[in-house]
């Protein structure tokens, strides 16, 4: 990424350019002390939640002291039957994956109409959608919820209380961003691909996935991380909307702080098996997250 | 900026179109029905060491329940963080379980919503009349002149926990019956180098709780009898200024405790790094963290002077549990059995037990199980010198606004602030003013 | 949303080869074709129907109805039937407005502290977040790996990463004493977080610790699209480092920061997960954020009026900032773009 082909540099004294030559000894020092600074900032929580995970409940709960006294796996065991973890871990897998492909889909949907149709109200539409994102979640939490009874008691669709309505919150939470990171996105796809599939006889559909989702999928991957967090995450109206059997992971965690003790082993230990699998699925795909993003958010 | 015009106007027309219609349909709440009689949804409070727990304990009576009666109990353990929202929301939907727990100290509150059935002669009547329970159990169900709200389920009250250990090295020989022995005693602690008090400086309702009993003990009340907000009366003032000086000024409370809000001054004590302990039936909760119950003692709550009993002598609340039916219950026969069954005897000597509470009611109470020395301390303060917590449908915000007044002056006691009489009422003047005018 | 797809297919298929994309393209010159004219132009629509349907379920009725709620009085006596419950006029407003009355002038505290938070966390996230870019846009031994490490917070859900923050802050245990005080004789003594007035510091580190990751992420993004050229060239020019960034770098990222910051600032100000992780049902008066505050007037003190008009000034004073952002970001920039 650093040194392109564009040959022959003059050779450059002190004062060397930033790029394709080694950039000056400050910015090298400067960047060592930025970057490992940084660095020890976000480790340090995480080195705590590992290590915590591993003390007795005795260690955790005294002064904290940087190695543990001795390791012990019990935490790993325990937190299965403090709490329904599984349970939770399921059904936070459901919303938030169901959120994510929901989402994902419908953003496809619009921002493809709003990138490739001149039509009425195009300006009102995208600035209606966006503008939902400054909504705070406190105002509209309880009258969704008896939106959501109501309809329930009118058509027999049960959407409180169920994944359901769960999911159909969720993947509106991050539709607005999506759609707008996905219309930067479905410009930067050259119309021409598009034309020449429908001269080619595809119909805008078509034309849609053959030609401008293929073209897009950094920028989709992207948009489909970014629905899954915000998902996976929430906290506010899962603790209204769920009940013992749908609960969400982001609220029962919070089931091993009991009447009793904060068993915080338990908790380090259960957040850290619940984070392990998106941590990696999101590092995974962190490639198609940048070159989706480059796109998407920047045109 | 046009377009934005636009859309607003377009959002706002046609969203009005649509709640307009949504309205219409809502808040169809009517009485309650015996449509579904062979099912009952009933939402427990968190009593025991986890939610798991709870299961654990309930399921084994919902399922004796379902044998007698053929009626079967959808159980959900709803943890005290969540409860009383979840509480709410069913309340404004109507769509809620047929029986729940509801903290005693939430009955007046929610009797003012109409939400839960109340209890009548008629009805006490399906489940063996009112004079079965205990009376202090009766005075924290709902304002006093109108039918209960809930049933008594479980009874709790607070009483000093002491470790023996830690006395016996301070040379301590018995318990202290007065705030004064206490704090005294609390100097040889420390002088030991081990913590004197535990306390949850940041939990609204402990605050609240404690508060209220000193109250009592300076003679004050937070209402008048008219149920208004009386805050700043001087033995208010008095009263929450001596609970926060047991840190600020002497010093028996650790500072540390003045952030704790997840019970963690408990386990503190069960650690043996604390002498004492103010709590609500604490045995259960001792013993799950390993502390068994040769190690400690358990004697009533100081007072002023003299011993517990009634008016100033008051040394706990009336802690515990209620059981409500909700008025829109599919199910109001068998939600009605259901209580029967939960306050039958032999179900409150299992309850009871497994939580370590006290029945609330009468004949239960009787029981051998409950005549262990700690129980008779608990029991005997519920008898003689329990207080109900004010029965008004403001009781909530007041738990509110004042809870978090107290919080706030541990916070300044913690930070070295100093404590006095005109900062105390100026906290509470505060929290007066943001209680309801109406 | 399956309704929408099937009409779409069947229009696609009826006139094949005939449509083409309108916009901006040369294609267009082809002229508009009778037949399916009122589809094609219903085509678009279509394909916003299932965003808008659900945008309006979940988001706009809601508010709706949230801000007819503001004008009742909707306190416990009323919320189990809040058809019947008296309309209040602009009662609940007047209370939340009046700045001289406690309930106002709590509101007014929690929104400055909100504002100045919400300024402080974007503005740090937004530093740390170009400068890490900045930094790592050059290729190094172990860039990689740092740039998966830096993501992790942001991966984090947000209750595991708040909690282990909570560990770390506690007065007595916590790691944060623990390293200051007895480690690094600091203070005097250790020092309170979770209470009192460094609670606000505690939440700033919070929030920026979950939120920078995403900074960086969106600004390494924008970095990518800066042409290799315009490096040359001014380092032929003779430019150094810092000129370099002044002069490029951060005006290539003009259009990204416009945006970054403005969500920044949204999703800080409407923040609720993380001061409730982090405080609980009430939060220190130093770091009481409007959410968490609304919150309580709502559901803790059982005042969903009062709590609905408090939201829906929350809400105006967003449009109103959010409008006035845009326009004055915009102005330089001709490009009007969603």
């Amino acid at each position: 990424m650093s040194s392109t082909t564009r040959a022959p540099q003059p050779p450059l004294t002190s004062r060397t350019p930033r790029s394709p030559m080694a950039p000056p000894r400050s910015f090298l020092w400067s960047r060592g002390i930025f970057l490992t600074l940084l660095t020890v900032f976000v480790l340090v929580p995480v080195y705590v939640m590992i290590s915590s995970s591993l003390k007795p409940l005795a260690d955790v709960t005294g002064k904290f002291r940087w190695l543990p006294s001795g390791l012990t796996f019990r935490p790993y065991i325990d937190i299965w039957s403090t709490v329904p973890l599984a349970r939770y871990f399921v059904n936070s897998l459901i919303v938030a994956g169901a959120a994510t492909i929901c989402s994902v889909i419908i953003a496809v949907f619009s921002a493809y109409a709003v990138s490739r149709y001149n039509f009425r109200g195009k300006r009102v539409f995208t600035v209606t959608v966006l503008s939902t994102q400054m909504f705070p979640g406190i105002l509209f939490l309880l009258p969704l919820f008896l939106l959501y009874v109501n309809i329930g008691n009118a058509t027999g669709i049960a959407l409180f209380g169920s994944r359901g309505g769960l999911i159909l919150t969720y993947l509106t939470f991050s539709l607005p961003f999506s759609i707008w990171m996905l219309i930067g996105y479905f410009d930067s796809v050259p119309r021409d691909l598009d034309e020449a599939a429908l001269v080619d006889g595809c119909g805008p559909l078509g034309a849609l996935f053959r030609i401008v989702v293929p073209a897009a999928i950094p920028g989709i991957v992207a948009v489909a991380v970014y629905a899954f967090m915000t998902a996976w995450g929430e906290v506010l109206f899962a603790s209204v909307m769920t009940n013992d059997t749908t609960r969400t992971l982001a609220v029962g965690l919070q089931g091993y702080s009991t009447l009793n003790d904060v068993y915080w082993n338990q908790i380090m230990a259960a957040s850290l098996v619940v984070s392990v699998p998106v941590v990696a699925g999101f590092l995974l795909l962190q490639r198609y997250l940048v070159t989706g993003l480059t796109a998407g958010a920047v045109k | 900026m046009r377009s934005i015009r636009a859309a607003a106007v377009g959002a706002v027309t046609m969203s009005l179109a649509l709640a307009a219609s949504a309205c219409g349909g809502g808040s169809s709440t009517g009485g309650g029905s015996n449509d579904s009689p062979k099912t009952l949804t009933y939402w427990a409070s968190n009593q025991g060491a986890s939610i798991e727990v709870d299961k654990k304990v309930l399921q084994p009576e919902l399922d004796k329940f379902e044998k007698q009666t053929g009626i079967k109990v959808k159980l959900e353990v709803v943890p005290w963080s969540d409860l009383l929202n979840r509480i709410l929301t069913a309340t404004t939907s109507g769509q809620g379980p047929d029986v729940l727990n509801i903290g005693n100290t939430w009955s007046a509150s929610l009797q003012a919503t109409g939400a839960l059935l109340p209890w009548d002669a008629k009805n006490f009547e399906k489940i063996g009349g009112k004079d079965r329970f205990v009376d202090s159990a009766l005075g924290s169900t709902g304002v006093e002149g109108k039918d209960p709200a809930a049933v008594p389920l479980y009874s709790m009250a607070y009483a000093l926990y002491y470790n023996k250990q830690i006395f016996a090295d301070a040379g301590i020989a018995k318990p202290p019956v007065t705030w004064d022995e206490l704090i005294a005693d609390g100097k040889k602690i420390s002088a030991k180098g081990k913590s004197v008090l535990g306390a949850e400086g940041s939990n609204l309702s402990e605050n609240i709780h404690h508060v209220f009993v000193f109250g009592k003990q300076h003679g004050a009340d937070f209402f008048t009898p008219d149920g208004k907000a009386d805050f700043t009366s001087d033995g208010v003032v008095a009263a929450v200024k001596q609970y926060v000086d047991l840190m600020a000024k002497d010093k028996v409370i650790p500072t540390g405790n003045a952030e704790y809000a997840q019970n963690q001054s408990v386990s503190d004590f069960a650690k043996g790094k604390q002498a004492m302990l103010l709590w609500q039936s604490a045995a259960a909760n001792l013993k799950s963290q390993g502390m068994s119950e040769d190690k400690y003692g358990i004697a009533p709550v100081p007072v002023q002077s003299g011993t517990p009993g009634t008016g100033n002598q008051v040394n706990s609340m009336v802690a515990g549990i209620n059981l409500a039916v909700f008025k829109n219950s599919h199910n109001l026969d068998g939600a009605t059995k259901f209580v029967k069954f939960m306050t039958s005897d032999e179900e409150q000597k299992v309850l009871n037990t497994a939580y370590s509470s006290i029945p609330p009611v009468k004949a239960a109470q009787e029981d051998s199980a409950f005549t262990s020395p700690s129980n008779a301390v608990l029991k005997d303060t519920l008898a003689k010198s329990a207080s109900a917590l004010p029965q008004v449908a403001d009781e909530s915000q007041f738990e509110t606004a004042v809870g978090t007044a107290v919080k706030e002056l541990f916070a300044d006691a913690a930070a070295g602030r100093p404590v006095t009489t005109e900062s105390v009422k100026a906290k509470l003047q505060k929290a007066q003013q943001q209680m309801p005018t109406k | 949303m399956s309704t929408g797809t099937n009409m779409t297919t069947t229009t696609a298929s009826a006139d094949t080869g005939e449509r083409t994309v309108r916009k901006n393209s040369p294609g267009a010159a082809r002229g508009p074709r009778r037949t399916g004219r009122i589809r094609r132009i219903g085509l678009p629509y279509l394909l916003l129907l299932p965003a808008l349907l659900l945008e309006l379920l979940v988001h706009l009725v809601p508010m709706v109805i949230g801000i007819v709620m503001s004008f009742k009085e909707l306190t416990q006596f009323y919320i189990r039937d809040w058809g019947t419950a008296p309309w209040s006029g602009f009662d609940n407003y007047k209370v939340s407005l009046d700045f001289n009355a406690p309930v106002g002038d709590a509101l007014l505290h929690s929104f400055l502290v909100t504002v100045g938070f919400t300024l402080l966390s974007v503005g740090l996230c937004w530093l740390i977040g170009t400068a890490a870019a900045v930094f790592m846009q050059d290729t190094f031994r172990g860039r990689g790996l740092l740039r998966a490490l830096f993501l992790v917070p942001y991966a984090l859900p947000v209750y595991a990463a708040v909690i282990t923050w909570v560990f770390m802050f506690q007065h007595d245990n916590g790691l944060v004493n623990h390293v200051l005080h007895d480690q690094l004789h600091l203070t005097d003594k250790p020092s309170f977080w979770l209470i009192g007035d460094n609670s606000f510091v505690a939440l700033l580190v919070v929030s920026v610790w979950k939120g920078w990751p995403f900074a960086f992420l969106i600004v390494m993004a924008g970095l990518q699209n800066i042409p290799k050229e315009l490096y040359e060239a001014a380092a032929l020019d003779g430019a150094g480092m810092l000129q370099q960034i002044r002069r490029i770098t951060l005006p290539s990222l003009r259009p990204v920061n416009q945006v970054l910051i403005l969500v920044l600032f949204l999703w800080t100000f409407n923040d609720f997960n993380t001061p409730y992780v982090l405080f609980g049902k009430a939060a220190p008066e130093a770091a009481d954020l409007i959410s968490v505050h609304i919150y309580q007037a709502s559901f803790v003190t059982w005042n969903f009026g009062t709590g609905s008009a408090m939201s829906v000034l929350l809400l105006l004073f967003l449009l109103v900032v959010t409008g006035v952002y845009l326009l004055l970001t915009s102005r330089g920039r001709k490009t009007a773009d969603v």
